[in-house]
């Protein structure tokens, strides 16, 4: 004899299916894991299963000297090696205790600003392309081979730069970087408002973006979030204002915040951050003062015992080093604080309650990038 | 002549067997594919009848509408616990008898009447514009009822949907 | 002999004109891909295909063969019969739908009194060979794909329905030769006198063949490929095709119902009857920028079979095109009886057919080009909150407008535009609703 069974548990029970998105997946932006709890569509719980790129950047850190390290760290967050390096030579520099001369200073700052805008065109685009738009990334990707190519002109690599050295640059700019930058600028301003015309505008594109992902200002610091994830939930934080490195403090900017904290806002936040970056590359073309460009750090680098963090507003976030150095020439312990990591820590809140279309628009409005995440 | 009834047995043939595959797989999208294959070969069998209108109608509703959804609830199911389940349950002896006993009737009937009711012939051609005629018929003769059924069926779908719909939403 | 070939006589004009058509379809089918590969490249600033063959000519072959050479995956798990079933059912139920579609007035398959009622049938079958796929597959991404087709379709059919309606009410007649015929007896395309049903009969044809921005049963970034995900090789080309296939015939049926099916544009005026060599003017052209394309190529030697190809096009174009101008009183008998340039008057209905068809399909690349992908909730609020009501609304509001127009004596256009504005006014008080 049967026993009778509760019908809604049994054969009708099609309550839950376990989705596994990644780590090959076309959206999830490498080698992400996403494990999705789906209830139809809607998402009830997520988990990010995360390491598939794990390289120990940190501990290599800990077995080469301070300059043989550098190069390592453009392939953490390798869509923005230019900033990566830039931490990194910085937090080196105060460690030992030098400030790299005034005119390395603004080439940093301009190379440092051009990287933010190709790091935000890659987003834009790949953001556009898992929201079904495929044709703004090709458009990104034109303007981003501009910056890129202005970089290959300038230390030989497009990538994974190494462009700058503890204690200033290794490189003079070469002849018309000045000219190739302005015009760069020039030809910039109209193409971010091309982009708009495309999307900001677009029903479809605000509807799919509009309210989906909300992070309140109160989570997003709680969660310690940071960069244009912070800034869009209308958190006026960026360390280029709070704690000037590099030449910021000479140039003026603004920083643009978001009202809701949904990925609309966050994607009205990094088109701004565009077209203030090339605000700052203008200010910083037109007065780069002459003189030397590497500061006197001898040849052989051995910082002082002590320890140091520093950090500096990479496109994604705040991107921080904190070395201990132990008088020898290499570090005791190398830590990055990678923003992409910690922003990630959001994707479960930010998906709770959504459908799975919207856990591709997350991905990409947390704009992170798996070297970083795993290091 | 005998290209017609030829393809009607086929086609009988067709829709009796896989109604009989629809109540004994055991996979819920197999009985599904079956019961599709026998309203295609009822359409057809309509067609064969110069009802064009109702064989479309067969098809765009049977198979485009209600089959449909029937797989999308099917695909919701956890068909590993229903393949485990008996078909059947202790009741299909009953049944069985039940059917038999009108198939014999049935059977009885048209033989005994075959003298008395003889099945009238279609008059040839006068069913012709048939969608014109079905059209007139319902909408003007039938009016009133047609629209008592359409409100029937609206009330039945929306006791559904409150009956469906979840309290804490 | 002779009576076997007396009792095939009826089958076999029928027959050729199957297999032109099928042949014709899966060719165009090939060229559709390869035109939209080409057109979203020109949207992206790419090139597109250029290697195989003059700008990429032959690409197509190169890509039918590559798919027929490819292992044929099947998962472990899936449901064997169903898995290998359910793409036959999609091309299937796309081909035999191209059985209703009047060409040209001289060319169709067949025309049945019923035949729009046939299509939809016929076309709503394919759906099934999605959703078994993707069921079969037994994998998630496809069953997630499955059931989003499922849910839009059923969603989109509706207002696709409405929209038919509100054709046929002007046509009277659900054969599809006779609706092509009712328009050239009134004189205007049903799409100026129903501007908000071929609207919606746009959209709802996007929906139902899943062209983006409706694409949602194959999100590639979100369902990896929806419901063919697990289909490699031949299978996954079958589903290919159908769904090409079906975005040609959403796009005859629309180009049936509303843009005049075979009449040439402006065919009441005599005054610009020289459109009729619009045909030989196109086959010119092209073959011009063949010859011209021929000599900018390097005269070196790997490049000398793609100039040869791109020669023997212009010379094949060119030849048609005279084949076309040939007067009537050079053909054996003198042409008696016979239009001034007969074949070029045999083909004048395909040729604008095919022309509104692909214009049509213009669109929908342009779209896919253009759009972000809906979310499936948003599609569906915008199915059954806008587009349904709207379309119901338009129904009754030029049933009226005939009725109104019969009843009272005034003009069918006029009075079916007044309606047409009713429609847009309700169509604006939902938006205001919804904002």
């Amino acid at each position: 004899m049967a026993q009778p069974q509760d019908i809604s548990t049994t054969v009708l029970g099609a309550d839950e299916i376990i989705l596994n998105m990644g780590p090959q997946h076309p959206a999830t932006h490498g080698v992400l894991r996403v494990k999705l709890k789906l209830d139809g569509e809607k998402v009830i719980g997520s988990e990010c299963i995360i390491g598939y790129l794990h390289r120990g950047v940190e501990k290599i850190g800990e077995n080469r000297s301070y300059p043989q390290f550098a190069p390592y760290v453009d392939r953490t967050d390798y869509v923005a090696a230019v900033s990566n390096g830039l931490g990194y030579c910085e937090a080196v520099e105060r460690l030992l205790g030098v400030e790299a001369p005034p005119r390395a200073r603004w080439v940093r700052t301009i190379l440092t600003e051009l990287q933010r805008i190709a790091s935000h065109l890659l987003w834009l685009g790949t953001h556009a392309l898992d929201i079904g738009a495929i044709t703004p990334v090709f458009y990104t990707f034109r303007e981003r081979e501009e910056i890129l190519k202005i970089f290959e002109k300038y230390c030989g690599a497009r990538l994974t730069t190494h462009a700058f050295r503890i204690g200033g640059l290794q490189y003079e700019t070469y002849d018309g970087f000045e000219e190739d930058v302005k015009k760069f600028c020039r030809d910039f301003e109209e193409k971010v408002d091309e982009y708009g015309e495309l999307l900001t505008e677009n029903r479809i594109w605000v509807e799919r973006t509009r309210n989906v992902g909300i992070l309140t200002a109160q989570d997003a610091i709680d969660l310690g979030v940071t960069g244009p994830v912070l800034r869009g939930s209308g958190v006026r934080w960026d360390i280029r204002k709070a704690f000037p490195y590099a030449a910021y403090a000479q140039f003026e900017f603004d920083i643009p915040i978001g009202e809701r904290g949904d990925t609309y806002d966050r994607y009205l936040v990094r088109m701004e951050e565009m077209r203030q970056a090339r605000r700052i590359i203008l200010q910083a073309v037109d007065s780069i003062p002459e003189g030397p460009i590497l500061a006197r750090v001898g040849k052989v680098i051995k910082p002082p015992p002590g320890e140091v963090y520093h950090s500096i507003e990479a496109p994604k976030g705040e991107l921080g080093y904190y070395i201990v150095s132990d008088g020898t020439i290499q570090p005791y312990r190398l830590r990055i604080r990678p923003p992409s990591f910690i922003n990630l820590e959001a994707f479960d809140k930010m998906v709770r309650g959504h459908l799975v279309a919207d856990v591709v628009a997350i991905i990409g409005t947390l704009d992170i990038v798996l070297g970083e995440v795993d290091r | 002549m005998m290209f017609a009834q030829g393809s009607f047995y086929v086609l009988a043939a067709v829709a009796v067997v896989s109604a009989l595959l629809v109540i004994t797989r055991r996979n819920p999208v197999h009985s599904a594919i079956y019961l599709i294959v026998t309203l295609l070969s009822v359409a057809l069998l309509y067609l064969q009848l110069q009802a064009e209108f109702i064989a479309a109608v067969q098809i765009i509703l049977y198979i485009g509408g209600i089959m449909v959804l029937f797989l999308f609830v099917i695909m919701l199911v956890k068909l590993d616990v229903a393949l485990r389940q008996p078909p059947f349950n202790q009741q299909w002896w009953v049944a069985g008898a039940a059917a038999l006993v009108l198939a014999v009737e049935l059977v009885g009937v048209i033989y005994l009447g075959r003298g008395t009711a003889a099945l009238p012939q279609a008059p040839p051609g006068s069913l012709q514009p048939n969608t014109e005629l079905i059209g007139r018929t319902l909408y003007q003769n039938y009016m009133l009822p047609f629209e008592i059924a359409s409100l029937l069926l609206l009330v039945a779908m929306v006791g559904a949907v409150l009956m469906a719909r979840r309290k804490a939403s | 002999m002779t009576l076997l070939l007396e009792t095939l006589k009826p089958y076999l004009l029928p027959l050729i004109r199957v297999l032109v058509v099928f042949l014709g379809i899966s060719l165009i089918v090939a060229y559709l891909v390869y035109a939209e590969r080409k057109i979203l490249a020109h949207l992206q600033v790419r090139l597109g295909p250029m290697r195989v063959g003059p700008h990429g000519l032959l690409q197509p072959i190169a890509d039918g063969l590559k798919l027929l050479l490819k292992e044929d995956i099947m998962p472990a798990g899936a449901d064997k019969g169903v898995f290998l079933l359910a793409p036959v059912i999609s091309v299937i139920a796309a081909f035999t739908a191209f059985s209703l579609i009047p060409f040209a007035p001289n060319f169709y398959i067949t025309d049945v009194n019923v035949g729009l009622l046939f299509l939809i049938g016929i076309s709503s079958l394919g759906i099934l060979g999605i959703i078994l796929g993707g069921w079969a597959s037994n994998s998630h991404y496809p069953l997630l794909g499955a059931l989003r087709s499922t849910a839009q379709l059923v969603s989109y059919e509706v207002a696709l329905g409405f929209a038919l309606v509100s054709a046929l009410l002007l046509a009277g007649t659900l054969s599809m030769v006779a609706i092509v015929e009712a328009q050239q007896r009134q004189g205007v395309w049903f799409v100026f006198l129903q501007p908000v049903a071929f609207f919606i009969l746009f959209v709802a044809a996007i929906a139902e063949t899943n062209r983006n921005p409706f694409d949602l049963p194959e999100a590639e970034s979100e369902l990896v490929a929806g419901f063919h995900t697990e289909y490699s090789g031949f299978r996954f080309s079958l589903y290919f095709l159908a769904e090409y296939a079906a975005m040609i015939l959403v796009s005859s049926i629309a180009v049936t119902l509303f843009l005049g099916g075979w009449l040439r544009p402006f065919a009441r005026v005599r005054a610009l009857d020289f459109l009729d060599f619009t045909p030989v003017a196109v086959l010119v052209l092209a073959a011009a920028w063949c010859f011209r394309e021929c000599f900018r190529y390097p005269a070196t030697r790997e490049w000398r079979w793609q100039r040869l190809l791109l020669l023997g096009l212009g010379v094949g174009a060119l030849g048609i095109s005279a084949g076309l101008l040939l007067p009537a009183r050079f053909l054996p008998g003198g042409g008696e009886g016979l239009p001034a340039f007969p074949a070029l008057t045999a083909i004048q209905g395909v040729f604008w057919f095919m022309s509104k068809v692909f214009l049509f399909l213009f669109g929908f690349i342009w779209f896919r080009g253009t759009f972000p992908r809906y979310r499936f909730d948003q599609l569906m609020s915008l199915g059954w909150h806008f587009m349904i009501p709207v379309a119901i609304a338009n129904v009754i509001f030029c049933s009226l407008a005939i009725v109104l127009s019969r009843q009272m004596g005034w003009g069918l256009p006029a009075t079916l535009w007044l309606g047409t504005a009713a429609t847009l006014l309700v169509a604006a008080l939902l938006r205001r609703e919804k904002a």
